[in-house]
């Protein structure tokens, strides 16, 4: 029969006559602590966190930075196409005459070979970038929590059958592994994201199963063992709350990582397929003029290279606000 | 030393199943049809499919099916190009060298660069140049590796060759050979620049925290109170210790370097393994692209595990220490 935690925490209520310590002075219960601080509680942890976030220059600068892209990219439809133009389709008839301007106020970073507006097609190229980004770390993050949670939670010979799978998946060369995925899947968005997605968890099930085994040891958890709460509540109410800041420094970190590999892949023709602008195929265009046109390369370069490093920067500024260790 | 050898071989058992089998499953397993796969999609009568499957051995139960296949691997048996009929061994055999040139043009940049520049940043520590190694260092792992490849092309191909008219200039691609304008080698120097600039980084980044953290321990403090100079106490105690974790860390990239630079070989036509698997790509020719991949695969455990057994050579308290002695 499945025990009803508010029924038990009420009849717990009543017996408890020796509360612990401090928890005295918030007026609760040690049991309403103990639910206090597994959620709704933490409350004041991540207010200060966000406080010492806000106190850092970098850290703002790279959020305001990835919030402007955010909205640039997410509106790039309203507006690219009236004021510079169609960023996939060319007017074929026109091209000698609209192709490698110079940067001007119609075109701030002028034109390609095929006479589209480089500007367009670097914000078209952010919604990929983003978007796999995100995607694509939120994948590896959710395989990383269970695989990690359960290899930490039960230990013993699930525990050692999860560690020799990261052991396997770490002994690939990483981007050889995210090729040979792609090429059996077929290429474009979904793949990309998918291969990147599912090579990305070996270090976050790390990560979290370390900070799973010293959550674990805390009595609160064993109160609420002793409550008589099924596995799944006591890792999803009580561990992931407090194991879950290393989660996220680790997750910002590596969606710069994750954008440096979807730019690869795409340099290397296996990711979004022209027309569809993406940094990584603006990069493998260009290559045809280095020469002639350095500019082509130039600009899809800055953008990724500052979008990696807001993120670094953001994932730095989280690490220190939320006073996580992170090994170099 | 023979019990750690013996030791780290066994451990390697397991995860080489592991990357097999993985690679059988996701290469054999999975894709509906291999066979339409590796004989290139085009159309074959069923007679000739049943031919080839039973050719291949996919008529067989999985297990055994398996066990051909790790067969296959130690025969040196990975497929051939649908486009050329060439075996993936023999194209890796003929690529290979270079990717391996490369790899090691690479480690000498990062080891004298990334060394140099930790040490200066340590012992100058907050001056101009400890800020320039810094902010280089955080520039350096955030951008692409084949964007600095074509800036660097830019820069010593074109814009060099136009300020001295022609005169100066590096080559921006292909590894030179009978009748190139240079000498070989001089074609490494951009690609290997280039390979190097992540991993120099990191190594320049590790130098420096290392001899900082060396500095402030108590024999540094002896060795300055018995009366040494700056220079001997550096040169003498303190980069020899620093030096250490640099060294794991260059050992290890070295592994990594040495299986393919496939994003280096391409902007730099670098006739490497890595621009092989780029061309194969390029050609939708899938057998040599999982072939090649596979073989770099096990070149990379290989060396992997050698790094691992002959780091235990230099570093006594590893051999001791079990397996979490690298950690």
């Amino acid at each position: 029969m499945p025990i009803d935690d508010k029924t038990l925490v009420e009849s717990a209520r009543e017996d408890d006559s020796a509360p612990i310590g401090h928890h005295l002075e918030t007026g609760g219960t040690p049991l309403d602590q103990v639910a206090a601080e597994s959620g709704e509680g933490s409350r004041t942890l991540w207010s200060d966190a966000l406080r010492r976030l806000l106190r850092n220059k970098l850290a703002v600068i790279a959020m305001a930075y990835l919030v402007l892209v955010t909205l640039l990219a997410i509106t790039a439809p309203l507006w690219t196409k009236q004021l510079f133009g169609d960023p996939m389709y060319a007017d074929t008839t026109k091209i000698m005459q609209t192709r490698f301007l110079p940067p001007s106020l119609a075109h701030p970073m002028g034109t390609d070979d095929l006479g589209l507006d480089t500007f367009a097609r670097v914000v078209y190229g952010a919604r990929i970038s983003l978007m796999v980004g995100l995607l694509a770390t939120a994948i590896s993050v959710i395989i990383g929590i269970v695989l990690g949670a359960v290899s930490g939670f039960y230990g013993g010979i699930t525990d050692s059958v999860v560690m020799r799978l990261t052991d396997v998946f770490l002994a690939f060369p990483y981007i050889l592994l995210a090729i040979l995925l792609i090429s059996l899947m077929g290429m474009g968005l979904g793949p990309v994201l998918v291969a990147i997605g599912i090579l990305g968890w070996t270090t976050i099930a790390r990560v979290f199963r370390s900070s799973i085994l010293s959550v674990k040891q805390n009595d609160y958890v064993e109160a609420a063992r002793a409550m008589g709460a099924s596995d799944l509540r006591i890792m999803v109410r009580h561990i992931l709350p407090n194991a879950l800041a290393p989660i996220i420094v680790y997750a910002t970190m590596s969606i710069g990582g994750v954008i440096l590999t979807e730019a690869a892949l795409s340099f290397l023709g296996l990711g979004v397929q022209p027309p569809t602008p993406s940094w990584g195929g603006m990069l493998n265009e260009a290559q045809s003029y280095v020469v002639t046109q350095p500019a082509l390369f130039i600009w899809p370069g800055i953008a990724i290279i500052m979008t990696v490093l807001a993120f670094v920067l953001l994932g730095d500024g989280l690490r220190d606000a939320l006073d996580v260790k992170v090994s170099e | 030393m023979l019990q750690y050898i013996g030791r780290r071989v066994l451990q390697f058992i397991p995860v080489f199943l592991g990357v097999t089998l993985m690679l059988f499953i996701l290469t054999r397993v999975i894709p509906g049809d291999p066979v339409a796969m590796l004989s290139g999609q085009r159309a074959q009568s069923p007679q000739i499919l049943a031919q080839m499957r039973h050719a291949y051995g996919l008529d067989l139960p999985l297990p055994q099916q398996y066990l051909r296949y790790l067969s296959d691997i130690a025969h040196g048996n990975f497929g051939q190009s649908i486009a050329t009929g060439r075996p993936v061994r023999e194209i890796f055999a003929e690529k290979y060298p270079y990717t391996l040139e490369l790899a090691f043009a690479a480690i000498l940049v990062e080891i004298i660069v990334g060394i140099s520049a930790g040490v200066i940043s340590a012992v100058k520590q907050y001056s101009f140049w400890d800020v320039t190694v810094t902010l280089s260092t955080s520039l350096l792992v955030s951008l692409p590796v084949f964007w600095l490849g074509m800036l660097l092309q830019m820069f010593f191909g074109i814009w060099l060759k136009n300020w001295t008219n022609g005169q100066l200039y590096l080559p921006m691609s292909g590894a030179g050979g009978a009748g190139a304008p240079f000498p070989s080698y001089v074609y490494l120097i951009l690609p290997a620049i280039t390979l190097a600039s992540v991993s120099t980084a990191y190594a320049a980044r590790i130098m420096r925290s290392q001899l900082l953290e060396v500095n402030g321990s108590d024999y540094i403090r002896t060795a300055r109170a018995k009366g040494l100079s700056e220079g001997a106490v550096l040169r003498r105690h303190a980069i020899k210790n620093a030096l250490i974790p640099v060294v794991t860390f260059i050992a290890l990239d070295l592994g990594a370097m040495m299986s393919g630079a496939i994003l280096t070989e391409t902007v730099f036509n670098w006739p490497g393994i890595g621009y092989a698997i780029y061309t194969a790509i390029n050609k939708r020719d899938w057998p040599v692209v999982i072939g090649a991949t596979i073989i770099v695969t096990l070149v990379y455990m290989i060396i992997n595990l050698i790094v691992d057994i002959s780091y235990a050579f230099l570093d006594p308290r590893i051999r001791y220490g079990g397996s979490e002695g690298r950690q």
